[in-house]
């Protein structure tokens, strides 16, 4: 962390979230002249404020209120063929969905598949990026294959990935079975398996997305450090422990922060690959609050499971921001 | 990216894009954009109808049976010209009556859809659909006495009709006629009848010799649906079998002891390799068309893919009784009209086009269905329609998935009891586990108060 400033010039994806404790005094400067040389008249304060309307109001209508509707409907009987609210209903919506195993399940996998894939989206990424950086000729192609996954939609990532997980004549159990296994289990259709499958899917989807922010950010370590390194008799994986990997942190962190969110949210390869099955699981929340609302019509109760699901991002937010105030504190 | 990269730098020979150029093209992308949306957005916007004249028709028919509704609709497209008909066919399922639902919901629901008579009885309740009068039917020239008269009654809710039924389409065996005679199980085109579970064991285990793998192929994977479907019909011929399902859903009160010897069976064809344990939907139909099993089960609609495959000799028959009575499970396609303001003429034309359709129901019936217009299923032409004519009989014995808020073809409760079976059949649950399984997530819905009751009065 304390290196961090030695790049802080260069405009990277690490100037969002690196340089709060340790802000240089240059920094602060630069920071209150900003201050001093701002108009702040009346008029272009409503000039601004008429600028960020188109975007307030799709902002207020389509995020804020659904917000706010959410809290309010999680306390009612609200059902999707009527109109208004609906009775009252208190906390039951709530103590329905902790008191369901459902949803508990439901949960436990959407941790569980956060488990699977943020260690492998974070890791893998960097190594792969690392490796991809030093390329010297035809490393287009490197960044190409790792990122062209990403920009697929989900449907069809799902459609691939289930030709693959066919049971029988697909592509893995046919390699299984070349192997000799003479009858492979089928990854999607069998409970300990189905979720591990969705979890290879989802690293080979996304991984693109974290690899080129690390990309991003290797290219922005000056080469000189590793020069001088490199002449003090580092070898290369002491230069990637000790130059690397503490450049890369701002990076790091954000990779994990935005990994971990996206992860808790989990929806479309399993709607699409396993609709949730067999049985529930690999059922997460998202579904489970998509069941509920649009096919059971109990936008209420789905409402009261999506409070929870929030909260759940929160904490896991929450505790994430800690420990890195902690470390940074320790390394201070 | 400090650091310039040849490939990023590969711009700086072409013409530098001026903001002019980009705004004009953007504005030309804009208004092109603008034209080709600019009736079906103000139409969305006013409310109004997208394409006066048009009647709007969504369906949940994919593969076989999509491709024979297309020579219905294109039949009705010759008459009235293209622009009378706008279709749109979605994955069926859940997924297809939240479609219905939300547009409904929204105030832009399609003049007429297709659903299965177990999912139109709870749209009925949730207000979502327009009750059928005799007036409405009078106008096309139709009458009560059109329909199969326990299909009809079906289809009603509190007496009121909702749903013009279109056909009955029962669960089913396909025999592989090379296999089978092979095995020396055939009568000549058909299969030698079977009646009890040790003629039906001992078919089995002659089939399986011949083959050398599998006797029958009966989905097990992701294919929660069949997984019921196949388990329902065994359960059913049971005597005792008592409703699965009863006062709406609000008690489950299945034969607990029937539930289980059937399960069982299931696990024992499967473990003993009579049957496979793992096939999906297009696995267990590709070891029939291959010779791999003699047998497979499946609603009558995979008869228009059996047919498509070259060199294949096949039948389909009746299920077997292999327990106390005859039973089959079934459900039933049906025409029904969203709730909307229908002018009169909106009224006339979105009837004429489901008298047109029922019109055709002979052609439907190619597709392994059994119609439900008297016209039609008391004609001779289908008295004459092989091998439909081998399981009409089964018209009077069919089940329908029982009646709950969460229930009907493709529902949450068929979702929860047919995963289940799954694992049963895949042997990786005890009949027990499986069951148990069931009923503690089935009891959740039974406990909650039906969120379509409050629909009923509206």
């Amino acid at each position: 962390m304390s290196t961090a400033p030695t790049n802080a010039t260069g405009p990277s994806v690490d100037s969002r979230v690196e340089g709060r404790a340790d802000a240089t005094d240059l920094d602060r400067r630069r920071a209150s002249r900003d201050v001093a040389i701002r108009p702040g008249t009346k008029h272009e304060a409503r000039a601004g404020w008429m600028f960020l309307l188109p975007f307030a109001i799709v902002y207020v209508l389509f995020l804020i209120w659904p917000v706010i509707y959410m809290f309010i409907s999680s306390m009612f009987n609200t059902s999707l063929v009527e109109t208004g609210l609906g009775s009252f209903a208190g906390f039951d919506n709530y103590r329905e969905m902790l008191t369901k195993e459902e949803f508990w399940k439901s949960l436990w996998n959407t941790l569980v598949f956060t488990a699977f894939t943020v260690p492998p989206l974070v890791i893998l990424a960097f190594v792969l990026a690392v490796l991809a950086n030093r390329v010297r000729r035809g490393q287009w192609f490197f960044r190409l294959a790792f990122f062209v996954p990403f920009i697929l939609p989900s449907a069809a990532i799902a459609l691939i990935w289930n030709f693959i997980f066919t049971p029988g004549t697909g592509l893995w159990n046919s390699l299984q079975s070349a192997l000799g296994n003479e009858s492979p289990s089928p990854v999607l259709g069998t409970p300990s398996l189905a979720m591990l499958g969705v979890a290879v899917t989802t690293v080979w989807w996304t991984i693109g997305f974290n690899f080129v922010l690390y990309l991003a950010g290797l290219q922005d370590i000056p080469r000189e450090l590793y020069e001088a390194a490199a002449v003090d008799g580092a070898s290369q994986w002491q230069q990637i422990k000790s130059i690397t990997i503490p450049l890369l942190g701002p990076t790091t962190s954000l990779v994990i922060l935005l990994q971990i969110i996206a992860s808790l949210k989990i929806f479309d390869q399993v709607y699409l690959m396993t609709g949730g099955g067999p049985g529930l699981s690999t059922q997460v929340v998202l579904g489970l609050v998509t069941n509920t609302a649009f096919t059971d019509y109990r936008v209420g109760a789905a409402s009261a499971a999506s409070v929870l699901l929030f909260i759940v991002i929160v904490v896991v937010a929450l505790l994430r921001q800690a420990m890195e105030w902690f470390s940074a504190r320790r390394a201070d | 990216m400090d650091v310039p990269h040849p490939t990023f730098a590969a711009g700086r020979h072409s013409p530098r894009l001026s903001r002019r150029t980009l705004l004009q093209a953007a504005g030309g992308l804009g208004l092109a954009g603008g034209l080709a949306g600019c009736s079906t957005l103000s139409a969305g916007i006013a409310g109004t109808e997208v394409a006066p004249g048009t009647v709007q028709f969504w369906n949940l028919f994919s593969g076989g049976d999509g491709a024979r509704l297309q020579t219905m609709l294109d039949d009705y497209t010759k008459k009235h010209g293209t622009a009378a008909l706008e279709a749109a066919t979605f994955a069926w399922g859940n997924p297809y009556y939240t479609k219905v639902s939300l547009a409904t919901l929204g105030g832009h629901p399609p003049d007429v859809a297709v659903s299965h008579l177990t999912r139109a009885q709870n749209l009925a309740r949730g207000g979502l659909l327009s009750e059928i009068t005799d007036d409405m039917l009078a106008m096309v020239g139709l009458s009560a006495d059109d329909f199969t008269e326990s299909v009809w009654e079906q289809g009603k809710v509190d007496g009121k009709v909702y749903a013009l039924p279109l056909d009955i389409h029962p669960f089913v065996l396909y025999y592989n006629i090379d296999v089978c005679q092979a095995a020396g199980v055939m009568d000549g085109d058909n299969m030698k009848p079977i009646q009890g579970l040790e003629q039906w064991e001992s078919t089995l285990t002659a089939i399986k010799e011949e083959t050398g793998e599998f006797a029958l192929a009966v989905p097990t994977i992701a294919d929660n649906a069949t997984c019921w479907r196949w388990f329902y019909t065994l359960y059913s011929q049971h005597e005792g079998a008592t409703p699965f399902l009863s006062d709406g859903g609000k008690e489950l009160t299945w034969n607990e002891d029937i539930a289980l010897k059937v399960l069982e069976h299931m696990q024992k064809w499967t473990t003993s390799g009579l049957m496979p344990k793992n096939a999906d939907y297009a696995g267990a139909q590709t070891m029939m068309f291959t010779g791999r099993s003699g047998l497979y089960m499946m609603g009558g609609w995979e008869i228009t893919t059996a047919q498509s495959v070259k060199d294949l000799k096949f039948g389909m028959t009746a299920i077997p009784q292999i327990f106390d009575k005859k039973a089959a499970q079934c459900d039933s396609h049906v025409f029904i009209l969203p709730t909307m303001d229908r002018s009169a003429e909106r009224t006339q034309r979105a009837m004429e086009f489901v008298k047109e359709m029922l019109d055709q129901s002979l052609a439907w019936a190619a597709g392994g269905h059994i119609p439900t217009f008297t016209r039609a299923l008391d004609s001779q032409e289908f008295r004459d329609l092989k091998p439909q004519n081998n399981y009409a009989e089964v018209i009077d014995y069919v089940v329908f998935t029982p009646p709950a808020w969460y229930s009907g073809s493709g529902s949450t409760f068929e979702n929860i009891i047919g995963a289940q079976i799954g694992l049963v059949a895949q042997d990786l649950a005890t009949p027990k586990e499986g069951l148990d399984q069931a009923r503690s997530q089935l009891e959740v819905y039974a406990r909650t108060a039906d969120p379509l009751a409050t629909g009923e009065q509206s």
